[in-house]
Order: structure tokens, then sequence, then C-alpha cells
């Protein structure tokens, strides 16, 4: 019974920040059509921007809660910074491209973002502790956890909230929406589709560096974060079916249950658990657990 | 388990005899070079070459209009093949292991084959590199083969010699770049048969063959078939060369170079995959020695590059008659 628990705690508190990171990358593919392969990238620049900032924030002696505002601003930093230059400087010249190479002009950008984050901030490991310890540690029988992992759960709920009515109760995620729809259709009527592209390509990078603001604190930043991160979030998303949000949310948290489910239970089958679960999926249902499948366009 | 059609001897047109007669004198010309070069440079041409053939395999279903992010698979499965059969059954001839590798590769993939045949763009991606990723965690933690950090292999053998110390690299760089040679020569003479054309006419359009009776997915699963084999062949190539095995051979970056070779070599010229690894391994060792902390920045950019400008690779440079 405990065991049950602990996987379930250990699989939903993974499962948070994976829906967070995973959230952007079925965003930007949803509008834009583009699987980013350099979304693990903007991962690590988020962390590595709170690295900086909290690092910043604590040689101001500010409060200790100053650290988790300092970890936001890490990332509207990286987002309002890298996003446009990226996607106006880069990828809107490969628009309307065959899927798959986009998929490769992504994975330029990721080898060129590893070696930028080492130019900017070398190669040696950086640690954020301290927000880790603000949230105190929460006693549930016989385990006990640490508060910043439930923080976290409760912060990819309002993101995922939040992300959910900006698309579908605010003007402007119903023009995303209808951009999502067909963006030439959108185009005639007006809309400005480059700008919505900017736009949601601005929030994608926001969540990627958002959900690597905040695991900062939880692992050891150094090169080779983005590495990892750029798999498991595609198989969130693959799962769950690209360019859904519910989809993101239940293949997140089906990532992170099959991963601590392996952890407590088999750890042998760590590593591959999550791609089992993936390759799976894939096999039974191509377009992911919440995508209706479309008819091939001859 | 290569089941080329036609060999590039039967039928032979002038064209034909001119391709073979050109990939033996490329042969040929590398042999003797490699015999007055420095050991670095035959080991650089022979990684090259061995990376080369995972490349082709790939270049062979882009012309399906499929590209697999999982070749590490085949790659790690070939090596790991060679490496165990070395260490385990005493195995130890250069030329068997590569074959043994390649053939290895194709029984795993054999049942994917089928499986993989239905799947199109970023799906076919994905699966793929889903394969390769299960392939990589299982690596990682069976203690038997190794575990994270691999293993090493001795000197390999050839026809019951044992290779001269001062002569080994040379030696395994001829093996290496014979086998390439016929490969190569297999490959266009397979892209030109009536299979390899069906390949093509799947790239532009599915329904077609399928309404002129051609099977789409029995040539997707072949040439899948054929990747798995060029990369295992690869795979045990290498590390005869290189002497270690390790799961990173299997991860998601190695199978990311694979794609990049095969995008810059574009799929229309067999030279140019071996032009474009040769490219790819003289950037690696050149910027890893000199700007260890800017090489994939620079292959980035040289990447980008290519796929801007040079849509068709630079295969296209010399093969714009058959451009379409």
């Amino acid at each position: 019974m405990n065991t049950v628990f602990t996987i379930l705690v250990d699989g939903v508190t993974y499962a948070s920040w994976l829906f967070i990171v995973a959230l952007g990358l079925t965003l930007v593919f949803g509008v834009l059509k583009i699987l980013n392969i350099a979304h693990g990238s903007f991962y690590a620049l988020g962390a590595y921007a709170a690295a900086s900032f909290v690092g910043w924030a604590a040689s101001m002696h500010w409060a200790p809660a100053f650290s988790l505002v300092a970890m936001l601003l890490a990332a509207v930093v990286v987002a309002a910074v890298v996003a446009p230059l990226t996607e106006r400087g880069l990828l809107r010249f490969f628009y309307g491209r065959d899927e798959v190479l986009l998929v490769l002009v992504t994975y330029a950008m990721f080898l060129i973002l590893e070696d930028v984050t080492k130019l900017v901030w070398g190669t040696n490991p950086y640690y954020v502790s301290e927000p880790y310890g603000l949230f105190g540690n929460l006693n549930v029988g016989v385990q006990t956890w640490v508060g910043y992992d439930f923080a976290l759960v409760a912060l990819a709920v309002i993101v995922g909230l939040l992300v959910w009515w900006g698309l579908n109760r605010t003007r402007q995620g119903k023009i995303v929406l209808a951009v999502i729809h067909s963006a030439e259709v959108a185009a005639s009527m007006g809309v400005n589709v480059s700008r919505v592209y900017m736009l949601a390509f601005s929030v994608g990078i926001f969540l990627a560096a958002l959900g690597g603001a905040f695991t900062a604190p939880m692992i050891s930043v150094q090169p080779g974060v983005s590495v990892g991160v750029i798999i498991v979030s595609f198989a969130v998303v693959i799962i769950g079916g690209l360019g859904s949000i519910e989809g993101a949310a239940v293949g997140a948290l089906i990532v992170g249950l099959a991963r601590s489910l392996a952890v407590h239970t088999a750890p042998v089958a760590e590593l591959f658990s999550i791609y089992i679960v993936m390759a799976v999926v894939l096999v039974f249902r191509p377009e992911g657990l919440f995508q209706r499948t479309q008819a091939r366009k001859i | 388990m290569d089941s080329s059609p036609a060999k590039p001897t039967d039928s032979a047109t002038p064209a034909r005899r001119r391709i073979a007669s050109a990939g033996l004198g490329v042969f040929a010309l590398l042999a003797v070079a490699g015999f007055f070069s420095p050991k670095w440079l035959t080991f650089l041409v022979t990684m090259a070459a061995a990376n080369g053939l995972v490349s082709l395999g790939i270049v062979g279903l882009m012309r399906g209009g499929v590209v697999p992010f999982g070749q590490g698979m085949s790659f790690a499965i070939g090596g790991y093949t060679a490496a165990l059969l070395f260490n385990k059954l005493g195995l130890t001839d250069a030329l068997a292991l590569p074959f043994a590798g390649g053939l290895v590769a194709v029984v795993i993939a054999v049942p994917f084959a089928p499986l993989l045949s239905r799947y199109r763009g970023i799906f076919f991606a994905m699966l793929t590199l889903a394969l390769s990723m299960v392939t990589y965690g299982l690596l990682m933690k069976l203690e038997l083969l190794g575990g994270s950090d691999g293993f090493n292999l001795g000197r390999p053998t050839l026809l019951g010699r044992k290779l001269p110390d001062a002569r080994v690299g040379y030696i395994l760089y001829l093996v290496t770049i014979g086998v390439a040679t016929v490969m190569a020569l297999l490959a266009r003479a397979y892209f030109d048969s009536t299979r390899g054309l069906v390949t093509l006419a799947v790239r532009e359009n599915e329904l077609r063959v399928e309404y002129l009776g051609g099977s789409v997915r029995q040539a997707m699963a072949i040439n899948f078939v054929l990747a798995a084999f060029c990369g295992g062949l690869g795979g045990a190539l290498v590390v005869m060369s290189l002497g270690h095995i390790e799961p990173n051979f299997s991860f998601w970056t190695t199978s990311g170079e694979f794609v990049f070779v095969a995008i810059l070599a574009g799929w229309q010229s067999v030279a140019a995959v071996f032009v474009a690894s040769t490219v790819l391994e003289v950037v690696r060792s050149f910027s890893s020695a000199y700007f260890p902390n800017t090489w994939q920045l620079a292959l980035g950019l040289f990447l980008l590059f290519v796929i801007r400008f040079l849509p068709r690779g630079i295969g296209s440079l010399w093969m714009k008659g058959s451009a379409r």
C-alpha cells in the first residue's frame, strides 16, 4: 500500500514539470507544425537563467522567497530574448517545408544552442538550492516529501488551466485556434498569422524555460540536461497526441507513473519504460490518445 | 540478406559499367593513398566510411520520403554483435564480424518492418527513435553487456591470419573501404532497379503507386530492413577499428548525426553519402581539437545552411541531370 502511494506521488511530481515543458512543445507543434528538438535547449536555457538569477538575488541578500520570482523572471527573459530571435531570425525561412525537414532545422538549432549555453555558462554544474527548502517538508505516514515538489504540481495545474483558458476563453486564443485549424483561411479572414506564430512560439518557449527554471532546484544544472528532456517530452506529446493540451496532461501522467513504477519495482526498466509506453501507443494509436485521426490528403 | 535484385555487372549497360569501374577506381586510389597516409587520416576515413554505411541506409529510406531518427539502434546492434562474437565466441575475422553484425541487425529489424512500413513523417521518425531509445535503455542496464561503460575488444584477424602491429590500422581501413565500396555499388544498382524506382515513386505519390499495382508497404519494409543491414554493418566496422563499444551507439544524438550526414548528402547520389560522412568526420576531429566548445555550433550552422540553400544535399551539385 505504501509503495503504491509512493509510486503515485513520485509519478505525479515527475509529471508536473514534464507537463509544463510538454505543453509548450505541443502548443508549438499545434500552431507552427514544428516538432521542436530545440525545446529541450530552451528548457536548459531556463534552468541556467534561473541559476544565474537566483544566485544574483541571493548575492543581493533578498529574502529567499524572492528566488521564486527570480525563477519566473528567468523564464520570461529567456522567452522574450530567445523566442523572437529564433522564430523571426530563423524558423520563418523554413515555414511550409516538410515536417521532417523542420525537425532537422530544430535539430540544428539544438546543436547551436548546446554550445551557446556552454559558451555563456561554462561546463561546470550549477546548483540552485535556495528555493528547494522554501515549502518545508511534508510528512505523510512514514514518508517525508519535500514541499517544493507539491508546489510544482500546483504550478503545473495553474499553468495548464491558464493555457486552456487563454486558448478557449479569450479572443486572442480563439484566433490561435483558428490558425491551428487552417492558417490559410485565418489569414484570408484578416488574421495576422505571422504574429500568431510568434506569439505561440514565445509562449511555447516560455513554458519550456519555466519548466527548466522551476526544476533547476531539483537537479544540477549542467551540459546535457537538454538532451534527456527533449526525448522524454517527445514521448509525452506523442502519447497524448500532438497539439492537444489534455493529451499533454495525460501523457505526462502516464510517463511520470510509468517511470516511477519502473523505478520502484524494476529499476532495470527505468530508462526504457517511457519509450516502451510511447512505442505501444504509437503502434495502437499512431496519432496519440487525444488526437482524432486525420484523413491523409492526396 | 542483401536482396539486391540486380548485380551491377548483370545487365551491364555502359553507364553501369562506368559506375562500377569508377567505384573500383576510387577504392584502388584510396587503398594506395591510405598506404602513404598518416595513421590519424586512415582512421578518420575508416570512421567516415563505416558511419557512411549507416547513413546510406537512411538515404535508402529517404528516397521513399521517410527519415528514421533511430538508426543508432541498428548501429549499436551491429556493434554489440561484433563485439560479443569477438569476446564470447572467439569469432575474430574482420570480414565475418561486419557481416554478422549486419545480419543480426536485420534479424532484429525484420519483425518491426511490417509495423513501421505503415508510418510516415514524424510518426515514422518518432517510432524509430523510440525503438533506439529502448535499445539504449536496455544496453545501459544490462550488466552482461558492460552497462553504461560498454566494453573493449581486441584486435581482429583476417582470413585466419593475425594482423601485424604496424599495419593493423591500414588493413582495417582496407576492409572498411572495401565493404563500403561494395555496398555503395550495390546501393546504386538497387536504387536504379525497379524496386528502387518504386521507392522514388512512393516519395512522389503513394496512392498512384498503389493504383499502378506497386506495394508501398512492401517497398518501405524492404528499405527498412536494408537500412538495418547497412546500420549493423557500419556499427561492426566502427567497433573493430575503435576497439570499444558503449550504449551511446544507440543514443538519439548518434542517430541524429547519421541523419545529419544523410541530409547533407541528399538522396540522389551514393557517393555524396560518403563525401558528407567524411566532411562530418573532418569537422568533428578538427573542431574538437581546436574549438572543443563550439564544434556543435559550427555543425548546426552548417546543417542550416545546407537545408536552406542545398535542400537536395551536396549530391545535387553533380546529379543535376536527374533532378526533377
